[in-house]
Order: structure tokens, then sequence, then C-alpha cells
């Protein structure tokens, strides 16, 4: 309503300022006239440039509301949303040790990026990292940085940003539930944070960055919201912890249901809802792009909790409650790198799959190689991810994005359906990027962790639960 | 003196509690107990994994009753306990020499 307001007056004094001008020319003839008409329209002038100010601040205002609603949104995914869905999943001797995991990256993470992971990220630097101009977000502040979100603080565009480096490291705490130290833990995130995301996140989003749509990349990889730099990067690395770890004590002979299936659906509703601010919020905008990104997010939810559900049912005789919910991530992880490219049917398709797909990855597919990937962190979000990755470059359209443009500012065909099969080729290209930086970069970490402090922890803490040997306590203690 | 151990489904401990009161049945022990017998468990899924569940959730009863009255407590467990299907429970029948009521040290039936 202020916006429609001020846009008016603005219209209303740029007409009255152009009716002004021809009224100066024609009176030359009297001097005083012509002086006091330059000094009215010098006024007038002064006027609009204000008003021209305040519209840009209440556009300001509304975007920054909007972006940091959404920065609590994907800080509420994580904690309490991922913890309790992964919590619920495990044994209850393990509950608080794996809720702990999730935890603590809030904290870990938020001290690494204040320090130097935003500058490593987002400062223009080489093709592969950033350099060190943000250190200690040394002038990060009030004003805009035009090369990403033209229209809200920059330290608005900081802290949102970080609430995905703290996520992306919480998802893979998943393939190593139930048997990893927490010194050991913390160790590898660190590092983590550190030799994969930053540089992930550099590439496909960072000004100068290899994969960068946008600003200057080589190979322009199209990532709305993080399939790629958030998704395939935990996913890949998820499967090699779980692999490089080995099995749980037990598995698979021995029984591992979850404790809390309760538990799980609150925190996967929870996701859900906080997904919005993840995709959404990923227009850094709080424009007509964060309205297409939302709608195609629901969408690709719901489609995938009917595909895996309608899946399990014809393979087993029932639809699971788990099976929905984990159905319903695996949509939201597929439209992620999409979210912001593709209309709403095309959600739908890319939904439905990646339903279907992930919960063969993680009914088929993981029984017949026989990792342990605990929590399905490889077969929701690295299958998921890279399966939406690929379909981005297939359902974008400039219709609803259009990012590519000509030289005359003209939009140009943006993925397959649209003209440009190429597009498909660049996503293989990013989706290639991030496995293999995802495997080489985790692969080493694991080792130096390994020799450092030892990644798993001793039998018979194994056997007592994560809860009482690294943490000292209980999560229910329901006879007190 | 007999003593009398049901193990029955849990969903019919109210009706037997009150059958054996109605007979007379003054105080009985019970507890949550599981387990199973010829009743084979259920199969629980996970994404994919099968969980085979043998142990199910049922009700245990203890109570030592007169001689007399053994027969009549157990007709009135049969009676209301019995739903005809594989899972029912059973009853188990002992010898008791002796009860001792704490509080006054009274013997035999009269500490029942």
């Amino acid at each position: 309503m202020r916006r429609l307001f001020l846009g008016l007056l603005l219209g209303t004094l740029l007409i009255s300022g152009l009716t002004a001008a021809p009224a100066c020319a024609q009176s030359t003839d009297s001097q005083g006239a012509a002086a006091g008409s330059a000094s009215s329209s010098a006024s007038l002038q002064e006027q609009v440039g204000k008003l021209q100010q305040q519209v840009a601040d209440a556009r300001s205002s509304g975007d920054n509301a909007w972006m940091l609603v959404c920065a609590a949104l994907v800080l509420m995914m994580t904690g309490p949303g991922l913890a309790l869905f992964y919590g619920g999943l495990v044994r209850k001797k393990n509950v608080l040790g794996t809720m702990m995991q999730s935890f603590i990256l809030l904290a870990i993470v938020t001290v690494l990026w204040a320090l130097f992971g935003y500058s490593l990220v987002f400062h223009s630097g080489t093709r592969f990292i950033g350099n060190l101009g943000y250190l200690f977000l040394h002038g990060v502040g009030a004003a805009p940085n035009p090369d990403y979100a033209a229209t809200i603080p920059q330290e608005t565009f900081m802290v949102y940003q970080l609430m995905f480096a703290i996520i992306t490291p919480a998802l893979i705490t998943g393939a190593f539930a139930e048997r990893m130290k927490f010194s050991a833990m913390v160790v590898f995130m660190i590092l983590w944070t550190l030799l994969v995301y930053d540089p992930m996140a550099h590439m496909v989003w960072g000004k100068g960055g290899l994969l960068n749509a946008t600003l200057g990349g080589v190979i322009p990889t199209l990532d709305f919201a993080g399939g790629t730099v958030v998704h395939i990067t935990s996913g890949v690395s998820a499967l090699v912890c779980a692999l490089y770890l080995g099995k749980r004590l037990g598995y698979p002979h021995e029984p591992m249901p979850p404790h809390s299936v309760v538990l799980s659906f609150i925190g996967a509703c929870l996701l859900w809802v906080g997904w919005f601010g993840f995709n959404a919020g990923s227009a850094l905008a709080a424009g007509s792009l964060a309205s297409s990104a939302f709608v195609a997010t629901h969408f690709a939810a719901a489609a995938a909790a009917l595909g895996w559900s309608a899946a399990e049912w014809l393979r087993n005789g029932k639809a699971s409650v788990l099976g929905a919910i984990s159905g319903a991530v695996a949509g939201l992880v597929a439209i992620t790198p999409a979210a912001g490219f593709v209309g709403p049917m095309s959600a739908l398709v890319i939904g439905l799959i990646a339903g279907v797909l992930c919960y063969l990855m993680v009914a088929k597919v993981k029984g017949r190689f026989g990792y342990d990937d605990s929590l399905d962190a490889f077969g929701v979000h690295g299958a998921g991810g890279t399966v939406g990755a690929l379909l981005t470059g297939v359902f974008a359209v400039r219709a609803v994005n259009p990012i590519f443009k000509d030289a005359q500012g003209n939009a140009l065909a943006v993925g397959l359906i649209d003209g440009n099969a190429r597009q498909v080729i660049n996503q293989f290209v990013g989706v290639v990027m991030a496995w293999v930086l995802a495997i080489v970069g985790t692969l080493v970490i694991l080792k130096i962790v390994d020799v450092l402090v030892g990644l798993r922890v001793r039998e018979e803490h194994e056997i007592q639960g994560l809860d009482l040997s690294q943490h000292g306590e209980e999560g229910y203690n329901l006879e007190v | 003196m007999k003593k009398i151990e049901a193990i029955i489904q849990p969903s019919r401990f109210d009706a037997v509690k009150e059958a054996l009161h109605e007979v007379g049945v003054d105080g009985m022990t019970v507890s949550e107990v599981r387990g199973h017998g010829r009743q084979k468990g259920h199969t629980e899924v996970y994404r994919g994994s099968e969980y085979t569940v043998d142990l199910l959730p049922k009700v245990k009863l203890e109570m030592v009753v007169p001689d007399r009255m053994a027969d009549a407590a157990v007709q009135a467990i049969l009676k209301t306990a019995k739903t005809g299907k594989i899972g029912d429970g059973k009853i188990f029948l002992t010898h008791v020499d002796d009860a001792i009521r704490i509080r006054n040290e009274e013997r035999g039936d009269a500490a029942l």
C-alpha cells in the first residue's frame, strides 16, 4: 500500500515536472520569471530524487523483512527440523547424540562463517575460492552488495547464506549416525566446511566462480537454492563416510528400527515449512520469483510424498508414515536447484520422479550394495540432489526466470524444453564437479581425522549408546 | 491355597479384573510383560528394511486364592479373556504352602 502510494506521488510529480519545463522555455523574455522557474525546477528535481530514494527504501524494507524471516526459517530446518527428523530415526540410546550433531553445527559453522567462511564463498577471488576481503566480516554491513542482492543490506544476505552453510554439513550426520565420536565429528565438520562447502558454494554462487550462471562463470550451471552446493556435496560425502566408517555393530542382522517415527514426523513437517525460506528465499527479494519458487517447492514435495507412498504401497502392500514424510523430503531436495527456474507442472513431475527414485535407492539399492547409510543421507540427498540438478537443465524456462540474456537484453532459452539442450550438459558438468569435490575432499578429511583422533567410538561405547558415552546423559528418564 | 498366574491380551484386562472381583478375588498383582507362545509376531517395514517383532505385549495377573475359590476364578478368567484367536494367553495353577500378612502375621486363608 505504501509502495503504491509513493509510486502514485512520484508519477504525479514527474508529470508536473514535465509540464513545468515548456512553461520555462516560453517565458525567456522575462528574466525574473525564468530565474523563478529554474529554481522551482531544481527544487522539483530535488523532490523527485528524494521520492525515488523513498521508493527504494520502501522496496528495501519489504525485501529485507522477507529475507530476515527466510533466514530464520532456514535455521529452523536444522534445529529443530533435521535434529528431530534424524533423532527419531535412531535407537533411543543415541537420540541426544544425534540431535547434538545437528545442534553443535549451528554454533560451529556460525563462528567459522563470521571469521572467514563468508569471505571464502562470496568475495571475488579465483574460480574455485573467494579471497579474504571480507575477513572478520570487514565491510559487510548495511550497504547492499549489488552483485548478489541489490535491495537488502549485505549483512542480511550474509546471515541468510550462513543458514545454508549450517544445514549442509548437518545433513551428512545421517550417514554416520550411532557410531562416530563426538570429537571426531567436530574436527571433521570444521575441515569439511572449509575444504568442501566453501569452495563448492563459491564456484556456483560466488562472483567469478567456475560454475556461476550470471556472474562471470565459465560453465553456467543453474542451482537456484543448492542442489549441487548443499545436497550433492552433503549426500555424496555421506556415502563416503558410511563406506569409510563401516557398518554399525550388528548391522544388518540386528533390528535397528527408528525409536520414534513421531519425532521424525514433526521434524519432516518443520523441514517442509522451513524449505519455503530455503527455496523461495533464494529469490533474495520478495517479488514474483519468490512466489514462483514457493509454489514449485510445495508442489514437488506433495508429488514426491505421493510417489514414494505409491511405490511402497505397491511393493509392501502398505503406505507407511515414514515413507510419506521421507518422500516429501526427497521432493524438496530435488526441487531445490530448480525452484526458481521451473513452472508448477514441471515441479510436479520432478517431485514424482524424485519420490519414486529415492524410495528405490533406500529400499533396493542400499540393500544390494550393503553399505550402512544409517539414516539415508545419500539415498535422499545425494540421489535426490543429483536428479534434481539434472532435471533443472531439462525443465528450466525463461518465462519463469529469464536468467540468460543476449547483448540487447532479450531473454534466451534456459533449459531443454525451452530450446537450450546445452544446459543439460552444463548441469551434468556441475554435478560431476560436486561429486568429485565431495568424494576427494571427504576422503582426505576422514583420513586426517582418523589419524588425529580416530573416527569411531569404542565398541562398548557403541553398545552403550552415544548419549551416555559421548555426552553423559540420557534422552529419556521416564522413571524419574 | 492355589496360586493362579494368567497371561492375557492387554485389551481383555479390564473385563477379566471385573469378573474376578465378582467371584470374590480381592487382591491381585498385575504386570505389563512381553512374550510369545505359539502366536507368531508381526513384521514392521522401515524404508524397505523388514523387522520381525516376536515379543508381543501381554498382561500378567498373579493371585493366590483359597482352594475352594480356585475353580470359580479360573472360569471367570476363561470366560472373559477368550477371544478364540491365537494369542489369548495361558493360565498356570500351582499349590501354595502358606501365606503371611506382613502387617499382623496372620497365616493361611486369613492372610489372603
